[in-house]
């Protein structure tokens, strides 16, 4: 055979294999989330959003107190990782050109790529084995770890974004330079830095594993953060798992509530990242 | 020079002053609190282990034995399923995952490749547990019947598949893992593809080369660094993964050479048997492959970093 | 004067005679025949005649990315083993022109172009006509020197070879040898072969880039501003290059340096932007005469500096 004729035939063929691995990505997502909405919508109902949960075998019942559950695990770790990832991501654009920032940065760089169940091991070693039981305290400082590396990363970019001119333009009319940066930069930034949170706070949405051994789950509602609490993912888990086909139904309703969230946070936060480049 | 006293605003220049230095401070004060929390991380983590440690010392890594009646641990089993499921994973998830990137970043037209990447992204947007229940009531069912019966019927001497199908277990546990980590190889190799300089494709078109040979034999190996650490990146992610693993890999500490046997991860362990775990030297044991498992995600996760940083600092070749 | 000059000055420029053993131009040739045809031309004397005097003709050429033209209309013979310039000023499309010549244009997305382009007889924007055929035989040189970087020299200048190629290239060595001589690097880094491109000078890469393009062995070689990124000395040894490269090249070279052009070019082509931005091509000729008498106003003022 005539080498060009071959060299064109591979490259159709290689071509075809390239948009055929795409596809193929493609095609798994929607087989996932077919199987997700087909199966949670057939689950979902009014009771699923408002009602406790319910023994096997009693009709009814609902996630309401893991959807809450989730909402106060992630106020807490909000509470925690915000102020502490914002302060340290100013810290690192505005006085970060020394050798204790740059181990601050690495630092960071390691600890968003520990995985999620050591932290959950850290949480309880730090604070369920000290109190002796399960919190959902606990639960929000796994998570407010996990949130942490994000955040400190997004503000630093974010505020480093922001103008010289800027800068420069407030310190000229003589406003001390903290001013500067709290009155000028930061609202500057502000969108950049607020979708950063939303998308820390979406990735630990969604998270189990450290919450298996620090919030630990609760039948019941709860809004004391010292006592175990019901999250989402959690609850899912725990449905999932069983061997009760009425549960692993409401594991599916329970999946197309927490997964409706992420996507929702994904798609926003993608949208307001193309509005920051623009 | 006549000498003109200027009285400075003193007092406003030193609230001023104090402002910042407080400033200064308290976001010094923060980012040392990240300092101290990874620390603490660490440290926690050591403690934690430092039963089994003193007992078991490194004979931990290679005792394939566990068993939480003797009271006797070792870490071997889960050792080998955390490496062979995310090594397989990334066999699976890495080729494709290069080959969809191409298409992105290289042959797609515009219009396309947008929706698309977004897409794909969406992948990772997914919740480890709701991959999992999806793994579990669609996959298995698939997975043991007709995939691993066919398997099993007409490759069956092959000792990889020489065991009984269950549907549960290492394969649908590498299955599961490679969805999950096909985003990250896919947008890292993307952007490394992209990245690429347009001289460079002109420079092998113009030699009178097909678009395929130009991308397999000048802008791949230019962006070779960055593609490999996007790789490492998503090993480092497999090694990490739990809930999804958890629910499909069959949690059975034993070691096999069959891809339907089940197993045990680090991590599939841990939770697995964490809330029930007694003694205290059992939970300790189990803390110690979290350190174990601590290990191994720094040295990758090292290693990747280090590759993609160099990629995105303009040097093509890993030099 | 060749035949092609008399009628030039003449004012008529017709296309000699096809004869009828040259079926159809559109008819899709085997890239096997390409290639016999295509050194027909510049081989055999009498061949030249039957396929016409150029090397390449282009006739009404227009291009341009979207709704808009960046060249137009123009119509250009290049003539063998000879170094046409193409010279104007910025924007009027000599770039573009030159990347038509060899299929380039086109990959750039949103990209367009009209007309017909004949090399060998044969015209490549014809249907069915494969660019990277067309680019075996139309070489290109770009202005900032590209080598391979994760290539050796060697690997860099055998790049092209290896491509057509089914298993081992026979006498590579002596083929990569033999092109790095031609662009007069071989001496440089014959001891070196085997290192990263990337570690030589400036005007030592534009070499090996030179090299690079000629080891396929192109009938015609195109030079985007070959030398316009390196330093004067790197300069004046590229354009000695090209004028060795001439006695078995043929060679177009697009250059923004007037002086360039006068020094090394024997026929020169001015562009100029009309005011719909296409460019068009103003006048055409020897050298010499372009230079010293040119006939249209627009060449004189450019020429003298008067703008551009």
């Amino acid at each position: 055979m005539n080498k060009l004729v071959w060299r064109k035939i591979v490259n159709r063929v290689m071509v075809f294999l390239t948009a055929f691995s795409a596809a193929l990505g493609v095609a798994a997502l929607l087989a996932v989330l077919t199987f997700v909405v087909k199966n949670g919508i057939a689950a979902l109902n009014v009771d699923m959003l408002t009602r406790l949960p319910t023994p096997v075998g009693v009709p009814g019942g609902g996630v309401a107190n893991a959807i809450v559950g989730s909402l106060i695990v992630i106020g807490l770790a909000s509470l925690f990782a915000v102020p502490v990832g914002l302060g340290a991501g100013m810290y690192l654009s505005e006085f970060g050109n020394n050798r204790f920032a740059d181990v601050v940065r690495y630092l960071a760089d390691v600890l968003s790529g520990v995985p999620s169940i050591v932290i959950g091991i850290f949480a309880y070693n730090l604070i369920v084995a000290r109190q002796g039981h399960f919190s959902a305290l606990s639960g929000g400082v796994a998570l407010g770890v996990m949130m942490l590396p994000s955040i400190v990363r997004t503000t630093e970019e974010m505020m480093r974004m922001v103008p010289a001119s800027q800068r420069e333009a407030s310190l000229a009319l003589g406003l001390p330079r903290w001013r500067t940066i709290l009155s000028v930069v930061l609202p500057s930034a502000r969108s950049g830095v607020t979708t950063g949170i939303l998308l820390a706070v979406a990735r630990v949405a969604g998270e189990t594993a450290p919450l298996l051994f620090t919030a630990f789950g609760n039948p019941y509602w709860s809004f004391d953060i010292n006592q175990p609490i019901a999250t989402l993912p959690h609850t899912l888990f725990t449905y999932a798992i069983s061997p009760y086909a009425d549960w692993q139904s409401k594991a599916w309703g329970t999946a197309i509530i927490l997964t409706s969230m992420m996507l929702l946070a994904s798609v926003l936060a993608r949208r307001s990242r193309r509005h920051v480049a623009a | 020079m006549t000498a003109i006293e200027v009285t400075p605003p003193v007092l406003a220049r030193s609230r001023a002053r104090v402002g910042d230095s407080v400033f200064r401070w308290w976001t010094w004060l923060m980012a040392a609190l990240l300092v101290v929390i990874m620390l603490l991380l660490v440290y926690e983590l050591i403690i934690g282990a430092e039963l089994a440690l003193n007992e078991f010392g490194t004979g931990f890594l290679s005792g394939s034995s566990w068993d939480p009646v003797a009271d006797r641990y070792g870490a071997w089993p889960a050792i080998f399923g955390t490496v062979v499921s995310s090594l397989l994973a990334l066999a699976v998830a890495g080729p494709l995952g290069l080959l969809a990137a191409i298409f992105l970043a290289e042959i797609a037209p515009r219009w396309l490749e947008s929706p698309l990447s977004f897409l794909i992204e969406l992948l990772a947007s997914v919740p480890s547990v709701v991959y999992g229940l999806w793994g579990l009531y669609v996959m298995v069912p698939v997975m043991r019947d007709p995939i691993q019966t066919w398997l099993s019927t007409h490759l069956g001497s092959l000792p990889v598949f020489a065991c009984q199908p269950l549907g549960i277990g290492m394969m649908s546990a590498v299955a599961i893992l490679s969805i999950m980590i096909l985003p990250y190889g896919i947008s890292v190799s993307r952007d490394v593809l992209r990245a690429v300089p347009n001289e460079q494709r002109e420079a092998m078109l113009a030699l009178g080369a097909t678009r395929w040979e130009t991308i397999w034999r000048v802008v791949v190996p230019f962006a070779r660094s960055g593609i490999i650490g996007g790789l490492l990146l998503a090993l480092g992610r497999a090694v990490g993964e739990t809930m999804a693993v958890t629910m499909l890999i069959g949690n059975r500490a034993q070691v096999s050479g069959c891809l339907f046997s089940p197993a045990y991860t680090l991590s599939s362990q841990i939770a697995n048997e964490f809330t029930e775990a007694v003694s205290p030297m059992h939970i300790s044991a189990l803390m110690e492959l979290g350190l174990v498992l601590f290990a191994i995600t720094l040295v990758l996760n090292g290693a990747a970093r280090l590759l993609v940083w160099r990629i995105t600092r303009g040097n093509p070749v890993g030099r | 004067m060749t035949t092609w000059e008399r009628k030039l000055s003449a004012g008529s420029v017709s296309a000699p005679a096809r004869p009828a053993s040259r079926t159809a131009t559109r008819k899709e040739l085997t890239g096997h025949q390409q290639q016999i045809l295509a050194t027909e031309v510049v081989a055999e004397e009498g061949a030249v005649a039957r396929a016409g005097d150029y090397a390449m003709r282009v006739e009404q050429l227009a291009a341009g990315f979207g709704g808009f033209a960046a060249v137009d209309d123009v119509t250009l013979d290049i003539m063998p083993r000879t170094i046409t310039a193409i010279i104007g000023p910025s924007g009027s499309g000599k770039s573009t022109f030159l990347r038509c010549l060899n299929r380039m244009h086109e990959e750039v997305r949103g990209s367009w172009a009209r007309g017909t382009v004949l090399l060998g007889g044969q015209n490549i924007y014809a249907p069915g006509v494969d660019p990277v055929e067309v680019r075996r035989h139309v070489g290109m040189v770009f202005q900032k020197p590209n080598p391979f970087p994760t290539m050796s020299i060697y690997e860099n200048v055998a790049a092209g070879l290896r491509l057509n190629q089914w298993g081992r290239v026979p006498d590579l060595d002596a083929k990569v040898q033999h092109a790095l001589e031609l662009a007069a690097l071989w001496d440089e880094v014959k001891d070196k072969l085997f290192q990263s491109g990337a570690a030589l000078s400036g005007g030592q890469q534009q070499r090996l880039c030179i090299a690079r393009a000629l080891a396929v062995e192109p009938e015609i070689l195109l030079m985007d501003e070959p030398a316009s990124a390196l330093d004067p000395v790197a300069t004046l040894r590229i354009e000695e290059l090209m004028r060795e490269l001439v006695k078995n090249y043929t060679i177009v070279i697009v250059t923004h340096n007037m002086q360039q052009a006068a020094r090394v070019s024997d026929r020169t082509a001015f562009l100029m932007m009309g005011d719909d931005r296409a460019g068009r091509l103003i006048e055409q000729g020897p050298t010499d005469e372009l230079f010293t008498n040119p006939r249209d106003k627009r060449t004189e003022d450019y020429i003298t500096g008067r703008f551009g």
